[in-house]
């Protein structure tokens, strides 16, 4: 339609003559894109342990050792004071802290037991967890070679040998075998940002019309409302895509070395649909919002409520029951799922058919809403 | 002073005036600290698994049994090849895969030596690796109790204390993350509107054509959301304590004066943002797209800044919520005093200094 | 034989308990420029909103151009053009550009389009400015270049709310220069302002007061009829009573 085609030119010329908006739709992405993920991390590594040693003894000395070269664990502090290491957990040096009591060696030989003290700064429950799980199983294996350095040399199988009962577990990690996080973050960034630019570019572009006035000089014309909505939605969806292409090849692949498993075709179709959706949510902040500044607060709350509750930082599984039924009726949730199955386990359509079915609903539900509040206030 | 006043009085107009914005203002802190202090956690509870039961004997289902107790594992299906193991995973469902080879019980009791296999689905490496560490937990318990059934003595009893947070709840993380990281956008969001607003209507011309001095405007601006990032500080403290059980070990009176420190050093940042643009757009762009996602990955409760490459540890310095989220973590639950945060109070206040000297450097010169 | 292109009756729009517009009923003929006066906030904004199809009478009727104001939106739509109190044009686009847009999707062809551009830009002696932001331009140039872009498809009738707010009275002048060579072209012009004597450019003028149509007649006449020199004294005579005064 021609009248499409005055309304698209508009739109493209203003987007590409604001020499402030270009950087931001294009490279502040994209340089987030290349540094935020080098900071992405969950792995549990240099846990820091401070040792209260009052024991002194060949047993100590050999825990120490064993938990040093457990590599799990840097030993920041070692010495007599209870009170020294408990600072060094206040101050965030130690991660936890091992008291091995005086009397230790003696103790556990001659009254066949001995307990040791272990406190964990739980804050950060996970990581807590985790170091004292980690903690346990080197104790307990120094635990397994004391008693077995006390068996007498060619013993009876029965009693002997079920000491050394042993399950050894065998890990692999599919998918991606390095465990490179990078892998992990990327797309899911990547999509935060395609999602932030959307919403929020749609919705203020919008606004910034009905504030200065240009609206009502549209709204005298001919052209009909759907039309304008049209081509105001249109240049963010192509937009939108182009920067997850450059996102994704250029830098997804070129940087960070993530091919592509599963079908370019399947992902690009999601992608555009969840565009839709999200332009509807930016359409409908629009509708709602008569200044830029009440436009960008609330773009901004549902910003970060999708971003948290998307799957991207915490795992939505381990939500309360309410918390996850949120979580799934959050389009960016859906779509970092389907990104990462795609991406890294080349899934095919059968598997992302409940998430597209999502996608359609939303972008249907959003757009209609929308577009119905936008023919009755604009 | 009285002119000074009447600045501060027309700033509170403009703000309680737009109801809407005073929503988000509000309502978002709110609802934010509420939703997340319930709903984020690092633990990964419920995690999907299979488990492929080749050996279906004593021992494997000991292991099962034990594994369905644990609270980190949800166990969706018992299932018999590795085909389905493949298309499992594919399909999204599982996380975790736990493969017991035939003749399991077997091997353990004769041969003293069993092997069982974990398949972690490593697209997501955290969930990985969390998963694969939570099931060699169990299994290695597992071992422990066959071992001690024949007690030779030599115990070695690990008593472990959970310092701070003993129910590991998610909460105490994520919510002095949260304050911080809300308190910093918030802020910043609604002063880098405000100067560049008035400068786009036209509005500005009048108040620097009057004989007041410009720092008096400047700071005029800021005081609303001074007073107002205050009450929102006392309802989420209300709300993490009362509702969410944080505990609240320190000061109230430590953590609201730094608390205000902070509240002005975020005012500074975006007052600096309104006096560098031109235009209400961009200096929303700036605090939404340009500091969004940095402030949330830097502020470290997201993700450990130790972890991260030394460039980026230092980059995250330059974040104020950083240091703000550290003191909160000191005085809300290790009950910490001023001799602990020194430091990190220093550093904001030197943030604010360097902030609000530059704003006002480029505020004057647009007047020459 | 005048025809009529605008025709109401009893014309009313409420908002809540306050009644904006009071049951206004009158004609414009067509080729005629109508200037529709009134106080600030004596509905004559929300009067020319509903005539342009932008708002929904309350109740009353009204044809505009021969089409109805609460089925026809559309037809009217096509059929008019509207210069707004706050300034229209894109301010980040130049002054071709606007043109252009307009143009287009009011269905000029690209002949067409070509053509009326240049005509346009020497009409106005905007050559050297053709390139130009439109932001960059002076008001006065702003005022002339948005009224040149709402009469652009030859409408039947042009709307224009306040066109020469805070114009010099040489920019006026031209202003009008271009209003009468629209109104010789067969373009109606229904105009609304605060300036008294253009007022006297007017073939015929209404006067609205606290939202009801006090006054209908060509400038002579109501001078006449008010035994006044001026269309300030006329007004005057008529709003003094006026109880609504901000708009």
């Amino acid at each position: 339609m021609r009248t499409l085609y005055f309304l698209l030119r508009k739109e493209f010329k203003q987007i590409f003559r604001n020499k402030a908006l270009l950087p931001m739709i294009f490279i502040a992405p994209l340089i987030q894109l290349l540094i935020l993920p080098l900071a992405a991390d969950y792995e549990v590594k240099n846990i820091n342990i401070s040792i209260i040693d009052n024991d002194h003894s060949a047993y100590s000395r050999k825990l120490l050792k064993d938990i040093t070269a457990s590599g799990y664990f840097k030993a920041v502090g070692y010495g007599n004071s209870f009170q020294a290491a408990f600072r060094q957990i206040e101050q965030d040096q130690a991660d936890l802290i091992l008291e091995i009591p005086a009397g230790f060696e003696k103790n556990l030989v001659n009254e066949g037991a001995q307990s040791l003290f272990i406190a964990v700064n739980a804050i950060n429950g996970s990581k807590a967890t985790l170091g004292a799980s980690y903690l346990r199983r080197v104790v307990e294996d120094f635990n397994a070679g004391i008693r077995l350095s006390w068996m007498p040399a060619g013993n009876d199988q029965q009693v002997g040998n079920d000491q050394q009962a042993v399950i050894e577990t065998v890990s692999s990690n599919w998918y991606n075998p390095f465990l490179n996080y990078r892998f992990f973050m990327v797309p899911g960034i990547l999509v935060t940002l395609v999602t932030m630019i959307c919403v929020y570019m749609c919705a203020l572009n919008i606004v910034k019309e009905k504030e200065i006035g240009t609206i009502e000089q549209i709204n005298v014309t001919p052209v009909k409302k759907h039309l304008f909505i049209l081509g105001k939605l249109i240049p963010f969806w192509i937009i939108g895509l182009f920067v997850f292409t450059v996102g994704l090849f250029g830098i997804g692949r070129l940087v960070y070395g993530i091919v592509p498993q599963g079908n370019l075709l399947l992902l690009y179709g999601f992608l555009s649909l969840y565009l839709v959706a999200l332009l509807g949510i930016g359409l409908l902040i629009s509708t709602y919002a008569e200044t830029q500044q009440q436009a960008m607060s609330v773009a901004f709350f549902f910003m970060m409520i999708f971003m948290l509750m998307s799957g991207l930082f915490t795992s939505v599984d381990s939500m309360p029951a309410w918390a996850k039924f949120l979580a799934n009726c959050n389009p960016v949730t859906h779509f970092i799922k389907v990104m990462r199955m795609v991406l890294l386990k080349g899934s095919g359509f059968a598997d992302i058919q409940f998430p597209m079915l999502m996608m359609v609903g939303f972008a249907i539900f959003f757009n209609t809403w929308a577009i119905l509040n936008y023919k009755k206030t604009v | 002073m009285k002119q000074f006043t009447s600045f501060v009085r027309k700033e509170f107009y403009h703000v309680f005036r737009d109801p809407k914005s005073l929503l988000i203002l509000f309502g978002m802190p709110i609802t934010l600290i509420v939703l997340f202090g319930f709903a984020l956690t690092n633990e990964i509870k419920n995690a999907r698994i299979v488990v492929c039961d080749y050996a279906r004997d004593a021992a494997s289902q000991q292991i099962i049994s034990r594994l369905s107790v644990s609270n980190n594992f949800s166990i969706h299906q018992s299932i018999m090849s590795h085909e389905e193991l493949e298309s499992s995973f594919k399909s999204g469902n599982i996380q975790l895969a736990i493969v017991i080879p035939a003749h399991f019980n077997d091997d353990l009791l004769h041969l003293k030596h069993a092997q069982l296999q974990i398949i972690a689905d490593a697209s997501d490496p955290n969930t990985a690796t969390t998963l694969t560490s939570y099931a060699q937990s169990v299994i290695n318990s597992y071992q422990q109790e066959l071992r001690s059934y024949h007690k030779s003595g030599l115990q070695i009893i690990p008593e472990i204390r959970m310092l701070y947070n003993p129910e590991l709840k998610g909460a105490t993380n994520f919510v002095p993350g949260v304050m911080a990281l809300v308190l910093l956008l918030v802020c910043v969001l609604m002063t880098s509107v405000s100067i560049v607003r008035e400068k786009e209507l036209g509005t500005m011309e009048l108040l620097l054509v009057s004989p007041f001095n410009p720092m008096m405007v400047i700071v005029a601006k800021a005081v609303p959301y001074f007073v107002l990032s205050l009450l929102n500080l006392a309802l989420i403290v209300l709300l993490s304590v009362g509702l969410l059980g944080m505990p609240f070990q320190g000061s109230v009176l430590l953590l609201f004066a730094v608390s205000s420190l902070f509240i002005i050093t975020a005012l500074s940042l975006g007052l600096l943002i309104s006096n560098s643009t031109s235009s209400q757009q961009t200096a929303m762009l700036i605090s939404l797209m340009g500091m969004l996602i940095p402030t949330m990955m830097f502020t470290g409760f997201l993700f450990p800044l130790e972890n991260m490459p030394v460039a980026l540890q230092v980059i995250a310095n330059a974040v104020p919520s950083k240091w703000y989220y550290s003191i909160v973590k000191s005085i809300m639950i290790k009950g910490l005093g001023f001799s602990a945060i020194w430091k990190e109070t220093l550093i904001l206040l030197g943030m604010t200094i360097f902030l609000l000297t530059i704003s006002f450097k480029k505020f004057k010169t647009r007047l020459a | 034989m005048k025809n009529i292109v605008i025709k109401t009756d009893k014309l009313t729009k409420r908002f809540g308990d306050f009644i904006a517009t009071n049951e206004i009923s009158f004609e414009v003929y067509d080729g005629e420029i109508f200037g529709f006066l009134g106080a600030n906030g004596a509905g004559k904004t929300t009067a020319m909103k509903m005539l342009c199809g932008l708002s929904t009478p309350s109740s009353g009727s009204a044809t505009i151009a021969g089409f109805d104001v609460y089925k026809q939106t559309e037809q009217i739509k096509k059929n008019i053009g509207y210069m707004s109190q706050k300034f229209s044009l894109y301010e980040d686009l130049n002054v071709i550009e606007n043109i252009e847009f307009y143009g287009g999707i009011y269905g000029l062809t690209r002949k067409q389009l070509a053509h009326k551009t240049g005509e346009l830009i020497t009409q106005l002696g905007l050559q050297t400015e053709a390139k130009k932001l439109v932001g960059s331009l002076p008001l006065g140039w702003k005022q002339k270049l948005a009224f040149s872009v709402a009469v652009l498809h030859e409408p039947k009738i042009v709307f224009l709310d306040e066109p020469t707010g805070g114009v010099d009275p040489i920019t006026r002048r031209q202003f009008w220069d271009l209003i009468y060579a629209a109104a010789d072209r067969g373009i109606t012009i229904f105009v609304t302002t605060h300036y008294m004597d253009e007022a006297e450019y007017c073939n015929r003028i209404s006067m609205m007061v606290d939202g009801v149509m006090k006054a209908l007649d060509t400038p002579a006449q109501l001078k006449q009829q008010f035994n006044a020199g001026s269309m300030d004294e006329v007004f005057f005579e008529l709003a003094r009573g006026a109880k609504r005064k901000a708009d």
